[in-house]
């Protein structure tokens, strides 16, 4: 390979014509001589009507070349000058022709339009409302297509009921494990910290149980299954709207609310509660790990403690919520991926924000449950 | 014996403010094999859409024979629909299906045959579409020509009345095309269907349409209609030539009255 030679264009004029001499290497990566010089040469006010161009200097050239080319006859063109691109090698001539082959559309090339800080608060305004209205009517699908359930006429192969299940059930339960065990070891030792202070170590077990029956084992099967099982929904479907398959869908008369969504979300109503009581009992194996082995409990001592403490309307409390969740979950990984554009970054917002939608919901009906049972003494 | 099958009547399309064709008025009649064609991106596979029910005109309405798809209620709309099938631009296989499951999906949908008999149906419509064999692979596993195929197989699964098709034979090699043509053909005569087909196919266009309509993405309008020979032969539109002999004849003087 030679060194290559700097490119430049030196512009002569000879009465109304305008000769731009190129010569040099025109390739990516050079540093080009500014047009501007040239194109105000032919800019408002001078009387130039032609402009030719000589290339016997010209050495290697490339798409460099031709951007500038292009600009120029651009230029040239809305000031009225006839540009005479006769005189160029016959590769540049060849490309210049087809790329002035097809006319631009008209309408077609977006506008970029600087917007006014009121018009962005307004559209997101509009958006939110916009997003409330779209949930709603999602909603109202999903309820329709339970009727249609309940009356035996929804459609869906049993089969994805089934894979759908094992998805979100027997697949889930080993992060599900790691987490709740741990969330029950952090609860033993930072509740054992405390009630050490007054011998009362024995009530780890309450702690523990309590907290893991009402509140933390559905809450952190929950948010696991809104990353895991919500995101993939959204994926899913998404995918599925990229590649039409849910208009084909449609045009062989399912209704992909009850084909695609009612399928899912029955799945993870079913497997939620089941997983939340997993993720109790495997809190409270995780509390006596601690207090066993760190704070001097006995095994069975710290199990009658957990039957004492414990009753049956703490697991209740604990399942329906999961149940709740479940539908939160499965409501929103289906609306986002049922709602996906149709590109592949498109299919990843969908699950992004069908992780944060999930968890969004999880947190405030979480709340409200919490309250009510608070208020109602259960 | 040309009773109208699908009538398109002052139909503009758009995406939001967008509009991609206005005042599409066109008639086809049974037993056409009709064509829709026109420059890459001139709103083919948009207008498809308008006529199997998924995207609502802007303006304007379709009716199929005398019943209007747009004015319809849903139940209305899915019977009128159930008379169709449809191809895909990109087979819009179901993913997490095999071959056979794909095809079997509609038959079982409308039907109360037993699976032996669906399973029967699945692998001749199958190996109509050559790909007889294939029944147990996925959609992934297969290339894109044969998911065209499989594609295909799935739109004919219940011997609808009007079959859309969305560019078969692109991605197909030059035998495969015509025999996906000759399928096309023998379909509609022995089926007595009618068929909606986009494509950019001269050798397809010529050997098998029987009418046509030209859109044209600059006035955003269709600007021919008739059939593909008589257009070649009778057309004075520079654009609709230049399509039809790839650009390599200019229009011929002697047409001209
Ligand atoms: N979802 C969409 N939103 C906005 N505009 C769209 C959308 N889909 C398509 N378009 C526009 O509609 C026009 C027509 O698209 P369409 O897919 O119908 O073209 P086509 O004629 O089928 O082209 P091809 O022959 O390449 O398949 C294109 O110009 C495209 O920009
Ligand atoms: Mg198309």
């Amino acid at each position: 390979m030679t060194d290559s030679v700097p490119c430049e264009i030196n512009v002569s004029r000879k009465e109304h014509t305008l000769k731009a001499a190129i010569a040099g290497d025109w390739v990516l990566g050079a540093e080009p001589p500014p047009l501007e010089a040239v194109l105000a040469k032919l800019g408002d006010g001078s009387d130039i009507k032609r402009l030719v161009f000589s290339t016997e200097t010209l050495g290697r050239w490339d798409s460099l070349l031709m951007t500038e080319l292009i600009r120029l006859v651009d230029y040239g063109a809305k000031q009225g000058i006839q540009v005479d691109t006769t005189t160029l090698p016959e590769g540049i001539q060849g490309l210049l022709s087809l790329v002035y082959a097809v006319p631009e559309r008209a309408g077609a090339r977006r506008q970029e339009m600087r917007t006014p800080w009121l018009e962005i608060i307004g559209k997101g305004g509009l958006r939110i409302v916009k997003d409330i209205q779209a949930l709603m009517v999602f909603i109202g699908e999903t309820a329709l297509s339970g009727f249609a359930l309940m009356r035996g006429k929804a459609r869906f192969r049993s089969v994805d009921l089934w894979m759908n299940i094992q998805d979100c059930g027997p697949s889930a339960l080993p992060i599900v494990t790691l987490i709740s065990l741990l969330v029950g070891l952090i609860l033993a030792f930072v509740g054992a910290v405390q009630l050490a202070l007054f011998g009362a170590q024995i009530y780890i077990a309450d702690l523990v149980g309590l907290g893991m029956t009402r509140e933390m084992g559905g809450l952190m099967a929950a948010i696991i299954m809104s990353g895991r099982t919500g995101a993939a929904y959204a994926a899913q479907l998404g995918t599925m709207q990229v590649n039409s398959e849910i208009d084909a869908l449609k045009t062989m008369g399912f209704e992909p609310m009850e084909f695609l969504v009612l399928p899912r979300i029955l799945a993870l109503i079913f497997i939620m509660p089941l997983l939340c009581l997993y993720a109790d009992l495997m809190g409270i194996v995780g509390g006596a790990l601690v207090t066993v082995s760190f704070f001097d409990v006995s095994l069975v001592e710290y199990l009658n403690r957990t039957a004492n403490a414990v009753h049956i309307a703490d697991f209740f409390i604990g399942i329906v919520k999961g149940g709740v969740f479940g539908v939160l979950i499965a409501l929103s990984g289906c609306m986002r991926g049922m709602q996906c554009g149709r590109s592949a970054s498109a299919v990843g917002d969908a699950a992004t924000s069908a992780v944060v939608t999930g968890i969004v919901f999880i947190v405030i009906a979480d709340s409200l449950m919490t309250v009510m049972c608070n208020r109602l003494g259960i | 014996m040309t009773t109208p099958c699908l009538t398109i009547k002052n139909m503009t399309m758009a995406y939001g403010d967008f509009i991609i064709q206005h005042d599409l008025d066109f008639t086809i009649n049974r037993g056409d094999i009709f064509i829709i064609m026109g420059g890459s991106g001139c709103g083919k596979s948009t207008l498809l859409m308008h006529l199997i029910g998924l995207q609502r005109p802007a303006k304007g309405d379709v009716f199929y024979g005398e019943e209007s798809l747009w004015q319809a209620e849903h139940q209305t709309r899915q019977r009128i629909l159930q008379r169709t099938g449809v191809l895909f631009q990109t087979g819009a296989l179901l993913s997490s299906m095999t071959l056979a499951e794909n095809v079997a999906l509609p038959i079982s949908e409308h039907t109360r045959l037993d699976s032996l008999r669906i399973s029967e149906i699945v692998s001749y419509k199958l190996a109509l579409v050559g790909l007889a064999g294939f029944e147990d692979y996925y959609p992934s596993e297969i290339s894109g020509g044969m998911q065209k195929r499989a594609g295909l197989a799935r739109a004919m699964a219940l011997d609808p009345e009007i079959l859309f098709v969305d560019e078969p034979s692109a991605g197909l090699d030059p035998v495969s095309a015509k025999l996906l043509d000759d399928l096309i053909c023998s379909l509609r005569d022995n089926l007595r269907a009618t068929i909606v087909m986009v494509t950019h196919e001269l050798a397809s266009i010529f050997a098998i349409g029987t009418n046509s309509v030209f859109l044209d993405p600059e006035t955003k309008t269709m600007i021919a209609t008739g059939s593909p020979k008589q257009l070649l032969a009778k057309s004075r539109d520079p654009k609709v030539i230049r399509f039809l002999t790839r650009g390599e004849t200019e229009i011929h003087d002697e047409t001209k009255t």
